[in-house]
């Protein structure tokens, strides 16, 4: 996935959606952005397939030698697929953040959230206030 | 002069047969283990233990001791923990016999000193925060929120409402919304505005009748005492909701602001930190409680009590949460808050938090000159200062400045907490601290971010081990030693 084709929620969550038959599926992760901020990851929480999560919503945590910081879905839906690999390969994140790294598949159901994401631009924009 | 064959583990210096102690023939016929218990209650084999003599113990332990960093040893800047000066005068009077020595079981009317001095704390504990009702029992400041949060369940619970919200802002001790979830509340993060205060647009849509209790540390633990603080009891009071103050950063304002009077129905104290207690292996800490009169009768049991002259402990109170410790909680840390209280006295409490806060001040207007400190010039105990601009220019992180701090014989600030502030150094000086003091901290900071970023990602150099891998201890912790 290209990081300059997604959209970002201020909270770091990248999403992307396609469209098929009129149905919308997002994938859900987390930036590079925010990967370097946590450090060095220990844990990773993940949600259970078949959960729904409301746009904004927390969906599960991650762990670093830093801190617990929880994780926000951008968009609500049902959680259609889980990316139970990363657990025990959280180095993943460090490397491929927007491929391999993904966290969530939802089914969405409420994309009303989308127009206040933020595009690549205004998320890097973003992250040069923070950093 | 380290002695790295001392701090050998144990298990390592053992040697077969080597004993410490050997005991006179025994005078009575011995007898086999196994003709006295079941096979089954018998070991395959005895326990691997390490067999040592006398001075490799000592010399183990003794050299282990003089590889951590102490208050009694160092500068100790820990932001947010007030890593003051344990009076060495508190240790001899908590040592009395006829406080140290004392039995929790012994009869009421052979413990009514020590009785009538947890009284006393009780007493000045509620005069201190203007709140009159108090328990001495919860062994820690989060043991404190605890207890304090299930009593407002209780409470709630007496008046028919049901409350599932606790709202904490971002700035929070973890603490805070883990002693909600654990007293039964859902927990909400309420956002800090730019000045690091409580942002009232965001908290205001999140206050409904479901709030039970808003928790708010003030002053925070950036350092900024809430102004708008009597303006947020309000708002949560319209809505029926209680406040609780955590009292972590009491050491600014004792005898100056109480609790009780800018909105507070409930709090904790950190005896260990705002009133000189050793923390840690000095001994554990206590998180006592003070309330409003209308939660009094939920505190837990027991509550010293005085009736015609004298001391008891009151466990007939009908609707108290029952009790969460065990006799008459830590009563070792509670003494030496009692020794410090009386010692300072009401004049001299207020002048411990005035030059706490002027230290924190004057290293404030040295430190921001080299790291910047974001919410503004002037703090309460302690500031939080941003190593992001050193880190974007040289590559050099809050971790790599904290590690290389040791190598100058200082404890490092707390790092990367609060975690509203990137790469943040949280540094709390304490009132013990001399101005030279100050100085040659600040001096060392300077210095410390002068040097080769490759020298401080290395960091520490000078101590037994250098950086620890906290991935793998996090992830594979190694729990228990195997021979090799």
């Amino acid at each position: 996935m290209n990081p300059e084709e997604l959209l970002y929620a201020e909270t770091h969550e990248w999403v992307h959606i396609t469209e098929e038959g009129g149905a919308k599926t997002a994938t859900v992760g987390i930036s590079a952005f925010a990967v370097e901020q946590l450090t060095d990851l220990v844990y990773m929480e993940l949600p259970e397939v078949g959960k729904q999560v409301a746009a904004g919503g927390e969906f599960g945590e991650v762990e670093s030698v830093k801190a617990v910081s929880p994780l926000y879905s951008p968009v609500g839906g049902e959680i259609i697929a889980v990316n139970s690999d990363l657990a025990d390969k959280l180095e993943t994140l460090g490397e491929d953040p927007y491929e391999v790294g993904w966290i969530i598949k939802l089914r969405v159901t409420d994309d009303s959230s989308l127009a206040k994401l933020l595009d690549h631009p205004a998320y890097q924009k973003q992250c040069a206030e923070e950093g | 002069m380290r002695n790295p064959r001392a701090t050998q583990l144990l298990f390592e210096l053992s040697k077969s047969g080597r004993r410490a102690s050997r005991l006179p023939a025994s005078d009575v016929p011995e007898r086999e283990v196994s003709t006295m218990l079941p096979a089954a209650a018998i070991a395959d084999e005895a326990p691997p233990l390490s067999e040592v003599a006398e001075p490799d113990v000592v010399r183990h332990f003794t050299n282990l001791s003089t590889l951590n960093m102490s208050v009694d040893t160092h500068f100790y800047p820990l932001g947010s923990c007030t890593m003051k000066h344990n009076p060495k005068r508190n240790e001899r009077l908590a040592g009395l016999p006829g406080i140290a020595h004392l039995h929790p079981y012994q009869p009421e009317e052979s413990v009514q000193g020590l009785l009538q001095l947890l009284y006393d704390l009780q007493e000045f504990l509620a005069e201190i925060s203007g709140l009159p009702a108090v328990s001495l029992q919860p062994a820690a400041g989060a043991h404190g929120e605890l207890t304090a949060l299930m009593m407002a369940a209780a409470y709630f619970n007496d008046l028919g409402e049901k409350r599932t919200k606790v709202l904490t802002p971002d700035s929070a001790h973890g603490t805070n919304p883990a002693s909600a979830r654990m007293a039964g509340f859902e927990a909400v993060t309420v956002k800090s505005n730019a000045e690091g205060l409580v942002d009232l647009d965001d908290l205001r849509p999140k206050l409904d009748d479901q709030v039970g209790v808003f928790m708010i540390t003030n002053p925070s633990t950036l350092g900024i005492f809430d102004d708008q603080v009597a303006e947020i009891a309000d708002l949560v009071r319209k809505q029926g909701g209680l406040i609780y103050l955590d009292g972590a950063n009491m050491n600014a304002i004792l005898g100056v602001a109480r609790p009780g009077d800018f909105g507070a129905d409930m709090m904790h104290f950190n005896p260990h930190k705002t009133f000189s207690g050793p923390h840690g292996g000095g001994g554990p800490g206590a998180g006592p409680i003070c309330v409003t009169e209308k939660l009094g009768g939920y505190l837990p049991v027991p509550v010293v009590a005085k009736r015609d002259g004298k001391y008891s402990l009151d466990c007939d109170r009908s609707k108290t949460i029952g009790r969460v410790r065990s006799f008459f909680g830590n009563v070792g840390v509670l003494v030496r808050a009692y020794c410090y209280i009386c010692t300072h006295g009401p004049d001299g409490l207020k002048r411990v938090s005035e030059n706490a806060v002027l230290n924190a001040n004057y290293l404030l207007s040295k430190v921001k000159h080299i790291l910047p400190v974001p919410h503004g010039d002037r703090c309460m105990h302690e500031f939080v200062a941003s190593a992001s601009d050193v880190k974007k220019v040289k590559g050099i992180s809050a971790m790599d400045i904290a590690k290389r701090l040791l190598d100058y014989g200082f404890h490092a600030p707390t790092v990367y907490f609060p975690l509203t502030v990137a790469e943040s150094m949280m540094v709390e000086p304490t009132e013990s601290e001399s101005k030279e003091m100050l100085d040659a901290f600040a001096e060392v900071l300077f210095r410390v971010t002068d040097e080769p970023a490759d020298l401080l990602h290395e960091a520490p150099h000078t101590t037994t081990i250098s950086r620890p891998d906290e991935v793998q201890a996090a992830r594979r912790p190694v729990m228990k030693w195997t021979p090799a």
